[in-house]
């Protein structure tokens, strides 16, 4: 097994045209244990971190840049960052332990593409989309439309993800994700409920509501989406939310939790998210009103 | 926080020094068996079973013996053939199987290479033709009838059968009139309880390196709770004698029980032997948790009777340990521990079982947290129907020196009711549970054991002291021989080294378990002090031309005829012309080993919509009869809580319908992190042990016997639902209390 620590996306993607069996990664933190259990070497490792772009985090004319390799410590550690997005700087902050943190990244744990990936969920309500360096140029994608299945990618052989884009979230906006294990570190999630809305006044103007480790992708749930929209977020909606967010699920039954246990639980993240989301929303300048 | 009924004080005994140890394994010096490495060494792997039982029908390894740098294979025709009478038949099959795997994980060649990696390669290139046989997997499979039996070479302990049986052993004992106990109750409650099977959890693995020399003599250095025993089950599973093997104990990573056996020493030095090199054997966590010690999972009935008055009138249970893939006590140790109340009638049938899952090791009180779960259980619920406080009901019911063990012996001196006030007088009992939450309480006993132990105190020239023992410093020990060591000859504790000696530097020291170290090495100790103080009055009587009736020993120095002083510096810089080195050496079976009470209180909140329990707070009292370092005191019951919480709340053996585990590994075997966890307070109650000089009782145990029942009252108190199936975890705490039904 080599190692190449290229400085620029050029010299990656050279790396990884010059070697069929090479493989990207930033912190490691899934690569490394995969490899210790037994899954075969690749022929080549290309770590990404020394590429400017990729551990570069600027927030410009209304748009956040993140590097995809950027530690998530310097996310949760980023204060304009935490407040502007507190729901996905609390699910960055909840991937390992604090040492894992100052390695693991958002290109790292949605290109895993763990169903339970912490990032993901909360990057997909934020409309996040992934910057990509592929042989023909770089390319624009949803960070919705990156995990195909459990350890599938829609990224092509010789792809890498260089950073991921956000918008200002609107006045009155705010996030929230949630998620259960059964341990309070250090675990990997059995339900993840990520919640983005917006307020009008009382009423929320639109929500996402997305769900990790509960189907083999994040699903978005359309039904808990309309039932806040228009809403005050009151019982019969958030009843409606809950609802919504177990029929969306897809589980299986595994050594982490049982079907019926994570549809359950689905439910009431997402409702829970969702009252945080909208807490925090009241909190900001509604539109209008700034 | 120490309750004290101890009548004298000391000047070193209870103080809190930094042991001698420590500083070396909070800066990664200390070094593990792991740690070491050897000129020429190379490195062994395991070939495991993929199959849960199978019929070894042939093995050939040719194709991995020509693979780059393989030096050696072993299989199990390499080993010594024991009869399966020998009392290490067991552990000597467990750790090289022989004409069939007994369970998945089960060793059937090992190989030893230049690198790591190659023995990895070789390992996975040994063929092996397996004929699979019918697995049993669980205690209810095992008892069923016609099942197929789990291990041929197992006859059932106790019984007298002579047939091959899925029976690990069968024992009855009691006492009175079970039937005329449950007449004269008013209460009557009987109740199943399930636990799973769990692990130690020690954070190092197993290791060893091997290095037979050309004279046939090998020295093993290993980890372990006892080289001494490394050494005789090496021995053994070779068939060598004890004097071709040195044991030269490494720094211990955790052992709770599950490093009183061994699984790796005798394959390294066969595959030393054969190629003539060291050999370093290193487990996997993967290989820890499927092949190594687990503790027994458990199907308990349990049934209690008491009056309206709150007197227990009768217990009454039956209790299947199941022990995995050989014989062994499980089952015996879980009845025994039904000890701490008055029961005038009593009947335990305990049932131990053998199945095809990983050979079960003793786990911290082995045995008795399963039991305390039952019989603490039903004890929350008397009280809770009587509608008195659940400490009240145990104090009325509290046994005390004189009343009867479940064997029928009776307790010696015994702190129980002491422990209790400990825990109704603590801050926490008398403190207002909060909002929401519930509190439970329990309490655990054990039995402690003593055993042999050696000890050799040598002063040196300028006269500080070496104390020499051979039991491994898993908790403190080193510390606390130093600490009885300075008591006994008024010589500060850090002009004292305390070292743990090899094999042949020691006398025989047998395993540390039943938390027998402080009590009976530390009473060897202390008897080779008092020897070695003798001689220093007879020195220092001729030094002063005095008769030594008239010599006394004190606070550190010989006190002639009350006036002239001796200091030991004074005495052994004189010693070569008084009679040569000031050393002694003293030896012991210790008996009076005193038991060990615990009583813990919890505060816990459950998240009602998902299941999820957290400790708000937890307090746990424990009799140490004499706390001789009490931070280490402190840490045995920290610690033991902290294992018993995992067992409670998360951890358990996952196996598939094919008998392989699916959670091996801390990810999804889940042990509690330290956020997980509020600070357990410790209080220390001392009455002590009138069985040893300082009145030590062994603490490394009892602290995780009440864990469990703690958490499952205090979970019932919160949310109406009894527990009666381990672990309570969120899933299964939600479909309880959503469903309405026991867990």
């Amino acid at each position: 097994m080599r190692y190449a620590a290229p400085t620029t996306t050029d010299e990656a993607l050279e790396l990884l045209r010059s070697d069929p069996d090479s493989q990207v990664f930033a912190g490691a933190t899934d690569l490394i244990p995969q490899i210790r259990a037994g899954r075969p070497e690749p022929s080549l490792l290309v770590d990404l971190k020394r590429i400017e772009r990729l551990v570069a985090v600027s927030h410009d004319n209304g748009t956040w840049t993140v590097g995809a390799a950027t530690p998530t410590s310097a996310l949760t550690a980023n204060a304009e960052f935490s407040s502007a997005f507190p729901g996905l700087s609390e699910a960055s902050g909840l991937i390992g332990s604090d040492q894992i943190q100052n390695r693991s990244s958002w290109g790292g744990n949605l290109c895993n593409a763990s169903p339970a990936a912490d990032s993901a969920p909360a990057l997909i309500v934020n409309d996040a989309r992934a910057v990509i360096a592929g042989a023909s140029g770089e390319r624009t994608a949803a960070a919705a439309d990156i995990v195909t299945g459990p350890g599938e990618t829609s990224l092509a052989a010789g792809e890498f993800i260089i950073e991921f884009l956000l918008d200002d979230p609107p006045a009155g906006s705010s996030d929230a994700y949630l998620r259960l294990i059964p341990r309070t570190e250090m675990d990997i999630a059995v339900v993840g409920a990520a919640v983005q809305l917006t307020l009008d006044g009382d009423r929320v103007a639109s929500a996402k509501v997305a769900l990790g480790a509960v189907a083999p992708t994040v699903v978005r749930v359309p039904g808990a989406e309309a039932a806040l929209a228009g809403s005050t977020l009151d019982d019969d909606t958030l009843a409606a939310v809950s609802a919504a967010a177990s029929d969306a699920c897809n589980p299986i039954d595994d050594k982490r939790g049982t079907i019926q246990y994570r549809r359950q639980v689905a439910g009431v993240l997402a409702r829970r998210a969702a009252q945080i989301a909208a807490q925090r929303a009241r909190s900001q300048p509604t539109q209008g009103n700034s | 926080m120490t309750v004290t009924e101890n009548p004298r004080t000391y000047k070193y005994v209870g103080t809190r020094p930094v042991r001698h140890d420590g500083l070396d394994k909070v800066t990664g010096k200390a070094r593990f068996a792991a740690d070491l490495d050897m000129t020429g060494q190379l490195r062994a792997a395991l070939v495991r079973s993929p199959h849960a039982h199978a019929r070894i029908v042939s093995i050939d390894a040719s194709k991995a013996e020509a693979m780059p740098g393989v030096k050696a294979v072993v299989t199990g025709a390499d080993f010594a053939d024991l009869d399966p009478t020998h009392p290490e038949f067991d552990m000597a099959v467990n750790l090289m199987a022989r004409g069939e795997a007994l369970y998945n994980g089960h060793v059937v060649a090992a190989v030893a290479a230049v690198t790591a990696a190659q023995a990895a390669a070789a390992a996975a290139a040994v063929e092996v033709d397996y004929e699979p046989l019918p697995a049993v997997l669980t205690i209810d499979e095992a008892i069923a009838k016609g099942a197929p039996i789990a291990n041929t070479t197992n006859r059932t302990l106790f019984s007298g059968d002579a047939e091959p049986s899925n029976l690990a052993s069968v024992n009855e004992f009691g006492r009175g009139d079970i039937e005329a106990g449950f007449e004269a109750a008013d209460i009557i409650i009987e109740r199943e309880f399930r636990t799973a099977a769990v692990h130690q959890g020690y954070i190092e693995p197993h290791a060893c390196v091997a290095d037979c020399g050309q004279d046939g003599k090998a020295v093993i250095w290993a980890s372990s709770q006892g080289h001494f025993a490394v050494r005789s089950k090496t021995a053994a599973a070779l068939g060598w004698s004890t004097d071709r093997i040195k044991v030269i104990p490494a720094e211990i990573g955790g052992g709770f029980g599950g490093k009183t056996t061994i699984y790796l020493e005798p394959v390294a030095v066969l595959l030393s032997q054969k190629a003539a090199r060291p050999v370093k054997l290193v487990m996997s966590r993967e290989e820890v948790l499927r092949a190594t010690g687990p503790a027994p999972a458990t199907k308990i009935t349990a049934k209690i009777g008491a009056t309206n008055d709150g007197e227990i009138t009768t217990l009454q249970s039956t209790m299947y340990f199941d022990n995995g893939s050989t014989k062994g006590f499980s089952a015996l140790t879980g009845a025994m521990s039904v000890a701490s109340y008055k029961l005038p009638n009593l009947e335990l049938h305990a049932i131990g079982t053998v199945t095809n899952t990983a050979r079960s090791a003793a786990y911290r009180a082995p045995s008795a947290p399963q039991a305390a779960f039952a019989v603490e259980t039903l004890i929350d619920e008397l009280a809770q129907r009587l509608g008195v406080d659940p400490i009240d009901l145990r104090l009325q019911n509290a046994v005390v020196e004189g009343d009867a063990t479940a064997m029928g012996m009776p307790h010696p001196k015994i702190g129980f009711v002491e422990t209790l006030e400990a825990i109704k007088n603590s801050d926490h009992y008398n403190s207002p549970v909060p909002e929401g939450a519930g509190r439970g309480v329990a309490t655990g006993f054990w039995f402690n054991i003593g055993e042999q132990s050696s000890a050799t105190v040598n002063l040196n020239e300028d006269g500080t002291a070496t104390v020499v023992t051979g039991s491994p410093d898993i908790g403190g020990s080193r510390a606390s021989m130093a600490l009885m060591a300075a008591e006994e000859l008024g010589l500060a504790v850090d002009r004292i080294t305390p070292i743990v000696a090899d094999t042949e530097s020691v006398g025989f020291t047998d395993i540390t378990e039943g938390s027998r170290a402080t009590f009976a090495t530390g009473m060897a100790v202390v008897n080779a002090c008092r020897e070695l103080i003798e001689e220093l009055k007879q020195r220092a009587a001729t030094i002063k031309s005095a008769d030594v009736e008239r010599v006394e020993w004190v606070d550190g120095a010989a006190v002639i005829e009350g006036e002239d002083r001796l200091t030991i510096p004074e005495i052994t810089a004189m010693a070569k012309n008084t009679g040569g080195p000031l050393t002694a050496t003293a030896s012991l079976n210790a008996a009076g080993a005193g038991p060990s009470f615990a009583v813990h209180v919890a505060d816990v909140a459950v998240d009602e919509e998902t299941g999820e329990t957290t400790i708000l707070r937890y307090t746990a009292a424990q009799d140490a009869g004499t706390a001789i370092h009490p931070s280490y005191v402190e840490g045995q019951i920290q610690g033991g809580s902290v294992q018993g919480i995992g067992w409670a709340l998360n951890e358990e053996y996952i196996y598939d319908s094919n008998g392989v585990m699916e959670n091996a590994g801390f990810l999804d075997y889940r042990m509690p992190v330290a956020s997980d966890l509020p600070m357990i307070d410790a209080i220390i109650v001392e009455v002590p042990n009138p069985s040893h000089p300082y009145g030590v009782r062994g603490v490394g145990e009892t602290g995780i016997v009440p864990p469990i029942p703690t958490l499952a009252n205090a979970i019932a108190a919160a949310t109406g639902v009894r527990m009666t199936s381990l672990p309570m975890s969120p899933p299964r705490l939600l479909a309880a209390i959503t469903g309405g039904a026991d867990g």
